[in-house]
């Protein structure tokens, strides 16, 4: 006991402060849980990593309860890290289930536009569109995420989807994203998505996919918004 | 020691917790990780402009993580400027002059409803350009005109990918608008990304703060 008030008084200054060594990784290993409010505001979920992978499917409950997607956040967030494709010219894509992933098929309706430029302006120059044959009118289809993504090694898909309030049993849940990718013929497209699935049911589950192929590389990481 | 041991008395509360007076930011300088328990966004630095030509970040970017967040607060020009532009280096700031092919339109409002638009701009976009990428438009010297916002930047330590970045300013224009400006584009190049520097095209920036955070 001696040799323990010895060593802790070391870790004290003379105004009886802890100096910097008084708490370590050690210390605080005990701690697994912090009250709500000292708590981040973005909260990472889980990361997945992809590879050559048909679909990634985020389930409520799945990863042995890892993979969280219910009323614990009033937001999610997925970021998209050089989401590439094995197949050229393909789309990247999104559906929601409300069966815990056995079914991905919820009811949409959403909006579709980008602003495009190519790096060697040879199709045009820049311009911003709205897209009418990729937004959904009450579709179970998936909803496009991303346009005609291009295969090569350096290229890929980077940004954010965000869900909203997704266990409500009230409310429509509303979501749009935004990402910056290339496309088959070297443009590069600042693609925005916006809607809502027409339920009342809580939805548990996400899938994504391209439209054609597997999806090769990337990161897909899930955040939860406090 | 023994004063040391007296004043300990003081770092507790009668029933023996700790008192807020025990443990500071120097106590807690030691811990680098509590079971990710924190959140997502890690402030890496900051800096704060006074008069500068430009500010820069040449330490910080590299693997550590996926993405890195730069968040613009109240970005001020000196004198009446074009725009606060945006480059990158892959050799620790030496240059500033990578190939980017960008796309940039904006929302735009007059407060006097003059003008109420969305368009795309031909003129502040790039085509496999090393030139600055203007993240707003004619930022002027009234105290109270500055941009605002947020440049994401995706996963700049690659060698394999080109490096997109996103950007979202809000900013005020000098004929008194509201000015929502939306750019998005990749570095085309699959060395590493090492360093962002922000500066106007003519005049120093005189205020305003940029933080660096690493998406974890």
């Amino acid at each position: 006991m001696g040799a323990n008030t010895r060593g802790f008084a070391n870790l004290l200054n003379t105004d009886g402060t802890f100096l910097s060594g008084a708490i370590n990784n050690t210390s605080v290993s005990g701690i697994t849980d912090l009250p709500t409010a000292a708590k981040s505001d973005l909260v990472p979920i889980i990361g997945y990593g992809l590879g050559n992978d048909a679909a990634m499917e985020h389930i409520d409950g799945d990863r042995s309860g890892v993979a969280v997607f219910d009323g614990t956040y009033d937001a999610y967030c997925f970021t998209f890290t050089n989401v590439r494709p094995t197949s050229d010219n393909v789309d990247f894509q999104w559906n929601a289930s409300t069966d815990s992933g056995s079914n991905f098929n919820v009811t949409k309706t959403t909006t579709d536009w980008a602003a495009g430029h190519d790096e060697g302006e040879v199709f045009t120059s820049g311009n911003l569109s709205y897209d009418v044959d990729a937004d959904l009118t009450q579709s179970t289809g998936y909803c496009r995420i991303a346009r005609g993504v291009s295969s090569d090694t350096d290229h890929g898909v980077c940004g954010e989807l965000w869900i909203f309030n997704v266990a409500s049993t009230t409310h429509v849940k509303h979501f749009y994203s935004r990402v910056s990718q290339n496309d088959r013929n070297n443009f590069l497209y600042d693609q925005h998505t916006s809607g809502y699935l027409n339920t009342t049911s809580a939805v548990d589950g996400v899938a994504f996919r391209f439209n054609s192929g597997n999806l090769s590389t990337g990161d897909i990481r899930v955040y939860g918004l406090k | 020691m023994g004063q040391a041991t007296r004043n300990i008395a003081n770092s507790f509360t009668t029933s023996g917790v700790i008192t807020s007076s025990a443990v500071n930011n120097t106590t807690i300088s030691g811990i680098t990780d509590i079971n990710d328990l924190g959140g997502s966004l890690i402030l890496i630095s900051e800096q704060t402009a006074s008069a500068d030509a430009s500010v820069s970040f040449t330490s910080g970017i590299d693997s550590t993580y996926d993405e890195y967040w730069f968040i613009l607060n109240n970005i001020h020009p000196s004198g009446n400027t074009g725009g606060l532009g945006i480059n990158f280096s892959t050799d620790g700031g030496s240059n500033w002059n990578v190939t980017k092919t960008t796309a940039s339109f904006v929302a735009m409002h007059a407060e006097n409803n003059a003008i109420a638009q969305i368009i795309y701009e031909n003129g502040y976009d790039l085509a496999q350009s090393t030139a600055d990428q203007e993240i707003c438009q004619n930022i002027y010297t009234g105290n109270d005109e500055s941009i605002s916002g947020i440049i994401k930047l995706y996963n700049p330590s690659s060698t394999t990918y080109v490096k997109h970045f996103i950007s979202n300013t809000q900013s005020y224009f000098a004929s008194a608008r509201s000015w929502h400006h939306l750019i998005a584009g990749y570095c085309n190049t699959t060395s590493a990304i090492n360093g962002v520097i922000f500066r106007f095209d003519t005049n120093n920036m005189d205020d305003g703060t940029i933080q660096l955070f690493g998406v974890k």
